[in-house]
């Protein structure tokens, strides 16, 4: 008995998630075609200046040029995205394995330990470094008692602080989708790999690593789009001179009030994190194929 | 196969594992450390005190703040619960349950930059003039904890299979009551959890809080974050550390209900 469609009870949620999640977004979008208001918010009439902005500035004789300021915060946000999603497969891979490689009980002990820390507070994990990288931090502080330095090392307001934030958020996001590919991985072919005579490495670089790929990419995919449009890392660890495209978007609304601009980055970086799913998707789906 | 091979053998793996929990868990435990400290320098131990936690709990401000973050988590849990569940159990039981654009629109809160949708519902909101304090944040919060709540209910939907509700179709029962007396009981610790997992993320975010919030709907995050930001005192590290420890027991106690939902089935 069928003649209830259950899609109905999907309706209220559908409702909510188009009318304050979708139509936002399409707000955003209209707005980034608009002219900046005074006092915040935007007005008419429609403009491609905010997409300009980025990418040119005007000179006092109206002419225009091409500036890198803000390319340059798009790109540091994409390579420090792209480098903390590296990071965070090489470091997290082997936890993963080390993981899949236990008993069942041992398993999900060990992924809790893994996930616990993702529910604190982004803020405060994010304080924590602060606590210990800054001037007068545990890390300075100890490193000075111990004679090893004289002056405190300039260790925050970096790009290094910044993706050593990013990879400490989002550490947990690779390992648990690694380890989720790794634990559907069937242990025979290893131990046929091995009764054909591969060595460790060889059952390693040619068994595992080839079954653990698609749990990367989709950890990539998680580590990645969050991290590149991620506001409180660079914010309290890089400072001014690491910004990421993040802290350009919350400027744009707060101190220098210019919605559509800010508008037009959301947009660019919304447009950048889809393309990369898709892209991912796709690529998993042929390799499905295949 | 050859004698005396294990692959589960796994040398030097344990000890690089540890390193990476260290490196995981020692900021967290630093900062906890740091919040006893009795004297009124952040790095410079003066014996351990409770002294910062005393002041913290007299804070008029943070008493305001904690306020508005449970009575926003508690709306939005109990929305994004009651949304979340419905469209889990709907998604897993109907036909066209692998409709793609379906369920990327219940994922978009968490693929969409955290930033971006905090200034687009900001854009929403003041142009539609709509400045309702605190219902402004509830609604914001409850669309990014609606993928959350929705999480343990279709990992149980999946392990129950349809076979409860079969039997109970089977005797006649109509839709309305399978769904209150069939499904819903059986989904009560998945929900639970999903409740569980709401609040937290609720309580623990930041960006969208800050951006479509104003002078009378300050978050606790949001106070925190102004507290770092005029200076790093030993308040800031209670106060965290308040923060830490909510999130830490309510998310074990979601994540032991999880385990326990799917366990069962």
């Amino acid at each position: 008995m069928r003649t209830h469609s259950p899609f109905l009870l999907t309706v209220p949620a559908l409702i909510v998630l188009t009318v304050f999640m979708l139509v936002p977004l399409g707000f955003g979008v209209a707005y980034s075609f608009l002219t900046a208001g005074p006092y915040g918010g935007a007005e008419l009439p429609l403009t491609l200046e905010p997409y300009r902005k980025i990418l040119f500035e005007r000179d006092f004789d109206e002419s225009l040029y091409f500036t890198t300021t803000y390319i340059s915060i798009i790109a540091r946000s994409v390579i420090l995205a792209g480098a903390a999603a590296l990071l965070c497969a090489v470091l997290g891979f082997p936890v993963a394995w080390f993981i899949t490689c236990r008993s069942p009980k041992w398993q999900g002990i060990l992924i809790f330990v893994v996930t616990l820390p993702f529910w604190v507070n982004s803020l405060v994990r994010t304080y924590c470094w602060v606590l210990l990288l800054r001037d007068q931090g545990l890390i300075n502080n100890g490193l000075q008692e111990l004679g090893l330095t004289s002056a405190p090392l300039g260790l925050m307001y970096n790009d290094g602080a910044t993706l050593l934030g990013l990879v400490y958020n989002f550490l947990p996001f690779m390992i648990l989708p690694v380890y989720a590919a790794l634990e559907r991985l069937d242990p025979r072919l290893i131990e046929a790999a091995h009764d054909l005579y591969a060595s460790r490495v060889s059952v390693f670089r040619r068994i595992i690593v080839p079954l653990a790929a698609p749990g990367m990419m989709a950890g990539s995919l998680m580590v990645f789009a969050p991290a590149l449009g991620y506001f409180l890392v660079p914010d309290l660890l890089g400072g001014g001179k690491s910004l990421m495209i993040g802290n350009l978007i919350q400027m744009a609304f707060t101190s220098s009030r210019d919605w559509p601009f800010g508008s037009a980055l959301s947009t660019v970086v919304t447009a950048g994190v889809m393309a990369f799913i898709v892209v991912s998707a796709l690529r998993g789906k042929k390799r499905n194929a295949t | 196969m050859r004698h005396g091979f294990d692959w589960r053998r796994t040398p030097g793996f344990g000890t690089y594992t540890a390193c990476i929990f260290f490196f995981l868990y020692a900021p967290l435990v630093v900062l906890v450390a740091y919040s006893f400290n009795g004297g009124s320098l952040v790095t410079v131990w003066g014996g351990a005190s409770l002294k910062w936690f005393a002041a913290v709990a007299v804070n008029r401000d943070i008493q305001a703040a904690a306020l508005n973050s449970v009575i926003i988590a508690a709306a939005a849990t109990f929305a994004a619960t009651s949304l979340g569940t419905l469209a889990a159990v709907g998604m897993e039981r109907s036909a066209q349950r692998s409709s793609g654009v379906m369920s990327s629109l219940f994922a978009l809160p968490l693929l969409v930059p955290e930033i971006v949708t905090a200034v687009t519902t900001l854009i929403f909101f003041s142009s539609l003039n709509l400045r309702l304090g605190l219902m402004n944040l509830i609604v914001a919060h409850t669309v990014f904890c609606i993928p959350f709540a929705m999480m343990p209910v279709r990992a149980r939907m999946k392990g129950l299979g349809d076979l409860w509700e079969n039997a109970a179709r089977d005797l006649y029962a109509p839709p309305f009551k399978v769904l209150t007396r069939v499904t819903i009981p059986l989904l009560r610790p998945a929900i639970f959890s999903g409740a569980i997992l709401s609040f937290v993320v609720s309580l623990d975010d930041f960006v969208i809080s800050a951006m479509v919030g104003d002078a009378g709907t300050t978050t606790l995050p949001v106070y925190v974050y102004g507290m770092i930001r005029r200076g790093i005192t030993p308040e800031v590290n209670a106060a965290s550390t308040i923060l830490l420890v909510i999130s830490i027991v309510l998310a074990a106690v979601g994540q032991y209900l999880n385990r326990q939902a799917i366990s069962k089935s």
